[in-house]
């Protein structure tokens, strides 16, 4: 479990968050919603500690991020896993290459045993005969798939995604959502992801924290999500005209469910 | 403008704190040397030829062209291209365009990896990614450069033997007698230990301005310019110090 505490970061004396406090359960899939620009991004690498946060407490089971010593830091990124938004695979690594990058820096497995654990890998993410292929030579998806795969090589009790489905077609991000979700429920892993997409809000979001401009807005999960009583959060949910046709089908449901 | 070359500065050394410290794993690092080497030094080796060969070629016609009087003696060309290739061609000038194909190619590879988050991920797995990333770049260059340097200045003394083999300008024997004349063999340190220093120089800043992009591709462009302009402003200026230092 992941908990922040009143966590607020500033940029060139501008505020950015405002005493956001939350809690990631395990063996969930946790997800961070907001608009762009609404600080999601910059919350999530305070957590993982890209970013130092001027006020609040990040606490990985109950250890404290910031009191820990350099080398329990490294102990602990250890066990982070981060999906980027642009999955950030290294560009002069192979498929193979970069998902037994992290097994080759810390593991001390033989290369027979770093093979074995990376083709899991790789066949868990569902992707076959890409091993030699280079980065820029597969799809988005795929890239996607192999940076999933990489996160998970370390077999990482905390997982995080940048955006896993951005500039993926719908297909695909709904497969991505799956294969993060699966993941999650089969290793037990603290998975926090952040997104804007509304079909992985209702697809995977066993908890949702909703932020707007800094604030804490809302937290909840997608079975309450259409819901809620948070103006703001109504505004990003039924943005779109799709959504504000499921809403109002959603509430005619309701009545007649109370009229019976 | 001053307070910010200040930063710069101060920021340079913060950077070079990080990426002089002990490999995460030795193994690795050696890799990825071997890789820098060849890639940084290796592949240089073609242009360090052609350019080379051609100036060797130039200076010797040129020599030969100004140096007319009976008073001078007919292997002073020789003598001449070799001093110019020995104390400032193979060394300075050599570096002065090295430091346009491998700074460019180290910033614009750097700057691409931070605006790609590669850095991050490497920061995040709790790499030191200064370490990583720039230590074999830095190290690579500057072991594989003296080698380019002898390299440049044979090739440029072959490229004047040609023009006297090959030419009426100047007979063989002349132009072999004068680039065995009155050889001081500190010239050949001198260009090495130069280029030593240049290389660092070129492998360090552009990691340097590669490192600490902030945006997209157009700034790694900017990166790159400012990668090889600083570079060769500290070549030059590095040349008259160490000029002063190693010849006087």
């Amino acid at each position: 479990m992941i908990e922040a505490k009143n966590i607020s970061k500033w940029f060139d004396g501008q505020r950015v968050l405002y005493d956001i406090t939350a809690t990631f359960d395990t063996g969930k899939t946790n997800l961070i919603i907001g608009q762009s620009g609404s600080g999601k991004t910059v919350f999530m690498k305070c957590l993982i500690g890209l970013l130092t946060p001027e006020e609040g407490v990040i606490l990985y089971d109950g250890r404290k991020f910031r009191a820990m010593s350099d080398a329990e830091k490294r102990k602990l990124r250890m066990e982070i896993g981060v999906l980027f938004q642009g999955s950030a695979l290294f560009d002069n690594e192979t498929v193979l290459g970069n998902v037994m990058f992290p097994l080759k820096m810390f593991s001390q497995m033989s290369h027979a045993e770093q093979l074995e654990r990376a083709h899991f890998c790789i066949q868990r993410v569902g992707l076959s005969n890409a091993d030699n292929k280079y980065p820029s030579e597969i799809s988005g998806g795929m890239q996607k798939r192999v940076a999933i795969a990489r996160a998970i090589a370390l077999n990482p009790k905390y997982l995080f995604c940048d955006e896993p489905n951005s500039g993926l077609d719908p297909k695909t991000s709904i497969l991505i959502d799956e294969l993060l979700s699966d993941i999650t429920h089969e290793y037990g892993i603290t998975t926090i992801i952040n997104t804007h997409d509304m079909n992985s809000v209702l697809g995977i979001g066993e908890k949702i924290i909703f932020i707007n401009k800094g604030h804490c807005d809302w937290i909840g999960n997608d079975k309450n999500i259409f819901r809620s009583t948070s103006q703001s959060l109504n505004d990003f949910v039924f943005a779109s005209q799709l959504f504000r046709e499921v809403k109002n089908f959603l509430e005619r449901e309701y009545e007649a469910e109370e009229d019976v | 403008m001053i307070l910010s070359s200040i930063a710069s500065f101060g920021r340079y050394w913060i950077f070079l704190s990080h990426v002089f410290r002990v490999p995460d794993k030795i193994k690795e690092s050696l890799k990825r040397l071997v890789f820098e080497m060849n890639k940084l030094g290796v592949d240089s080796i073609p242009l360090v030829i052609i350019i080379s060969l051609f100036i060797g070629a130039v200076i010797t016609i040129q020599m030969t062209i100004n140096i007319v009087s009976p008073l001078i003696p007919s292997y002073s060309t020789g003598l001449a291209t070799r001093e110019i290739l020995l104390l400032e061609f193979s060394s300075t000038m050599m570096c002065l365009i090295l430091a346009g194909k491998v700074g460019s190619n180290i910033a614009s590879e750097i700057g691409t990896m931070r605006v790609t988050e590669q850095i991050d991920a490497l920061d995040i797995m709790g790499i030191n990614s200064a370490n990583f990333i720039v230590l074999p770049k830095i190290v690579g260059f500057v072991l594989f450069v003296p080698v380019l340097c002898i390299l440049s200045m044979f090739m440029g003394l072959i490229g004047g033997w040609i023009i006297a083999e090959f030419t009426t300008m100047i007979s063989v024997e002349d132009y072999v007698f004068g680039i065995q004349s009155f050889f001081n063999e500190w010239y050949v340190w001198y260009g090495i230990i130069k280029t030593i220093v240049f290389a660092f120089i070129i492998a360090s800043v552009s990691s340097f301005y590669g490192y600490y992009i902030k945006g997209g591709a157009l700034e790694v462009g900017q990166a790159s310019t400012k990668a090889v302009v600083s570079s060769s402003i500290l070549i030059l200026l590095f040349d008259v110090i160490l000029t002063k230092l190693l010849l006087q």
